[in-house]
């Protein structure tokens, strides 16, 4: 929050208002907050763990705020990546030019777990697989910004984008009447605006949206619920749906009705037992006949996940000079990867300074930070990188900016990142916010929600 | 509206309206246990008994087994626990057709019921009882304040009243099983406390008073709780909603249903005979052939609507 010449201006705002409020009134307040989260329901759920079954993610009172300036950088950045990584999608399911410029591996993308050859030589409506980017974002300096990772299938989080903000609105009414912060409460409009941009041509009238959720149990169903709801569409399980004549459909009270859009929330392998996995219970048997024959789009396209693969990170600024002839303008961080010998060997040497991480891992699991790991530890994740290299990348242990937290003294600084939901239709739409996740550990580098991260309100200021 | 979501509503409507009738059917019998010389158990076994849970074989019950069967077990058809348990994961499935107060009532200290132990439970009975009559309450309200009167209202309220009527004969039955001691009298004393402890227990002795004036007949009162047209947990009143709410649902349909024609049938039956002839033809027979007809409803709607 401050720099060398103190409060760094887009704090100003909220410095002012910790002072009016006081830290005692702030403690009470989060309590308030919690008692809200609980009796509304936003929870998401461990598995196997014990304890109580449907969880709060902490939320910290205190805003993350971007200047204008600041947010010019991101919106660029961010709707750049987005294209790149759509345009990416789109080559490699078709003549795959940027292979063949020998730009990335061939092996890397068909080779890939995440690639289905199904997808090949298939037109999507607008060109478009993922609808909804999601790309965790970190600040290393100043005016910089480096970008995690990205994901292109089903991101979640945007809920909390939302209710942090609604929270916010209803404990402290008075900072946002009239006061420099961007709205973001249209989200689910520009999210519903996209979907129904991309309904197949052989739809007619306004098109059917749903969302296909895995049902009650799974530990984004709040969210489903909430943005079906926000949306005003059916929140389907795949047992509501059926494919009849290449057609899919779902069962309502009246007989069935006619699905254009789904907004997915379920992976590609659980899509299709005919398809993909005939051992899934989960699917809707013939659903991928019916997109391949254009009577319904799923968003995000299967196969969508090849570019969100860790060993293609690294590649995406490369895709944005390709596609785009344009220099990024969100760096990566520095990776290294251990399929290339001579990276592998820097890595091994330098373990202990640097995080590494599985290829396809996610959600902070599986990954190795070298200085605060044991040497037991590093020695023994050592020999399985030996044994499968190129299943691991690594990158340095970053500075990672932090931001002023409301912790039991009083108020500290904790590391953040930020991740903005870029949606990609016919145009690309961007509201200006996103989740801000904490790492609530003194310390801790991991903001994972499963990892004891918490979550911040987002504010992007008006000029 | 997905065929699901009409099954999740019409239970949701179901487990929150039998929650609070078990309650009721509790207080009523903590009531009845009351009385200076009261055996007590009888009270509890007929309680038991009316709420169709499993009975403990040649054994009296205990306050203490209501408590473990009808609120904490987690499990059991009737407990309160159970069915609110029910209600919030069927509420939970149709998140987007609840509106958030009525999500907020049926989250809010879910796992209260959870946290009490039996010793727990006993000692602060009333103040159970009470929560769970507050929570549906509460639930009512946000229903009736803010829910669209569209298909899925219609569901949540025809659960809801097959219910209610459901629960209203099986009170009746408790005072059927609850038999005199051989030392009283029809008409004495603990006749007469039993009979306003069935009152009690649906918040209708002043209503009661009201209506027909002090006399607490037991043909009165079976006329309040079966026959009368203007009192909310009546069977009539019920079917009055039942038929209310399927016709709703048939002309936003424009089909024609065999639930419907069941229940205009038993409405207009209802609103036709008399309490003097459903004494003569037996009391407890009208009863049980009441529980079975409200059942076979329940059974043609979801065979209407698919689910």
């Amino acid at each position: 929050m401050e720099s060398k010449d103190g409060i760094r201006p887009p704090y100003k705002n909220i410095s002012q208002w910790i002072e009016e409020t006081g830290t005692e009134l702030l403690l009470r307040r989060r309590e308030e907050a919690e008692a809200i989260f609980r009796k509304i329901g936003i929870t998401f759920a461990v598995y196997g763990e014990g304890g109580d079954p449907e969880r709060l993610i902490p939320f910290d009172l205190v805003p993350r705020a971007f200047s204008a300036d600041e947010w010019k950088i991101l919106d660029t950045g961010i709707r750049q990546r987005a294209r790149a990584l759509n345009a990416f999608l789109y080559d490699i399911y078709h003549r795959g030019e940027i292979i063949k410029a020998g730009v990335i591996p061939a092996e890397l993308v068909y080779e890939n777990k995440a690639f289905l050859p199904e997808m090949i030589g298939f037109e999507p409506p607008g060109r478009v697989y993922s609808h909804i980017v999601g790309i965790d974002i970190v600040r290393t300096g100043p005016d910089k910004f480096q970008v995690l990772e990205d994901n292109c299938r089903t991101p979640s989080g945007v809920s909390y984008m939302l209710e942090n903000r609604e929270i916010m609105g209803r404990m402290f009414p008075q900072i946002f009447s009239g006061g420099p912060v961007r709205p973001v409460d249209h989200y689910p409009n520009e999210l519903l605006r996209t979907l129904k941009e991309v309904a197949p041509a052989a739809s007619s009238g306004v098109p059917t949206v749903v969302l296909l959720t895995p049902g009650s149990l799974n530990s984004a169903y709040y969210e489903h619920s909430f943005l079906a709801d926000l949306m005003g569409i059916e929140l389907v399980e795949p047992q509501d749906l059926f494919v009849d004549e290449a057609k899919v459909w779902m069962r309502t009270i009246s007989g069935p009705r006619k699905v254009d859009v789904i907004y997915r929330r379920i992976d590609d392998f659980y899509l299709d037992p005919l398809t993909f996995r005939p051992d899934s219970v989960l699917g809707v048997p013939g659903i991928f006949d019916a997109y391949r024959a254009g009577n319904v789009t799923i968003c995000s396209a299967p196969g969508a996940g090849v570019a969100d693969d860790k060993a293609i990170y690294v590649y995406v600024p490369d895709m944005i000079r390709f596609y785009l002839d344009q220099e990024p303008v969100l760096e990566n961080i520095p990776t290294w990867q251990c399929s290339k010998p001579d990276e592998c060997k820097y890595v091994l040497e330098n373990i202990q300074d640097l995080v590494v991480k599985e290829v396809h891992g996610s959600g902070g699991y599986g990954m190795l930070i070298g200085p605060k790991s044991s040497k037991e530890e590093i020695t023994a994740y050592g020999e399985r990188i030996k044994a499968n290299p190129s299943e691991f990348i690594a990158q340095p242990t970053l500075d990672l900016s932090t931001a002023p937290t409301l912790v039991e003294t009083g108020f500290e600084g904790r590391h953040v990142d930020f991740r903005p939901f870029c949606l990609v239709g016919r145009t690309i739409r961007l509201v200006p916010g996103g989740l801000t996740r904490v790492a609530l550990k003194k310390g801790s580098l991991v903001v994972n929600s499963s990892q004891g991260g918490g979550v911040k309100d987002t504010w992007v200021l008006q000029e | 509206m997905l065929s699901r979501a009409a099954e999740n509503l019409f239970w949701l409507g179901r487990y929150m309206e039998r929650a609070e009738s078990t309650a009721r059917i509790i207080s009523m019998g903590q009531r009845m246990a009351m009385l200076p010389g009261s055996p007590g158990r009888s009270e509890w076994t007929s309680v038991m008994q009316t709420t169709g849970a499993e009975m403990p074989e040649d054994k009296m019950v205990s306050e203490l087994d209501v408590i473990k069967c009808l609120i904490l077990d987690p499990e059991g058809p009737c407990s309160i626990q159970a069915c609110l348990l029910r209600a919030r994961d069927n509420g939970r499935a149709v998140r987007t057709g609840l509106t958030q107060e009525m999500w907020e009532s049926l989250n809010e200290d879910w796992r209260y019921l959870e946290s009490l132990d039996e010793l727990t439970a006993r000692s602060q009975l009333s103040k159970v009882l009470e929560w769970v009559r507050k929570k549906s309450a509460y639930f009512r309200g946000a229903v009736d304040t803010a829910m669209l009167r569209n298909e899925g209202y219609y569901f949540l309220r025809l659960g809801s009243s097959i219910e209610r009527a459901d629960m209203t004969l099986r009170l009746l039955n408790v005072k059927y099983f609850l038999l005199l001691p051989e030392t009283e009298v029809v008409g004495g004393a603990r006749d007469h406390h039993q009979w306003m402890s069935v009152l009690h227990a649906v918040s209708g002795l002043r209503s009661y008073h009201y209506h027909y004036g002090s006399d607490y007949a037991p043909w009165n009162i079976a006329d309040f709780l079966l026959l009368n047209k203007i009192f909310p947990r009546s069977l009539a009143f019920c079917y009055s909603q039942i038929d209310h709410c399927l016709s709703h649902m048939e002309t936003d349909h424009g089909g024609s249903y065999k639930c419907q024609k069941t229940a205009r049938q038993e409405l207009e039956r209802l609103n036709r005979i008399d309490i003097s002839g459903v004494f003569n033809d037996g009391l407890h027979e009208f009863i049980n052939e009441e529980i079975a007809k409200t059942s076979r409803i329940s059974q043609e709607v979801s065979d209407a609507y698919h689910f």
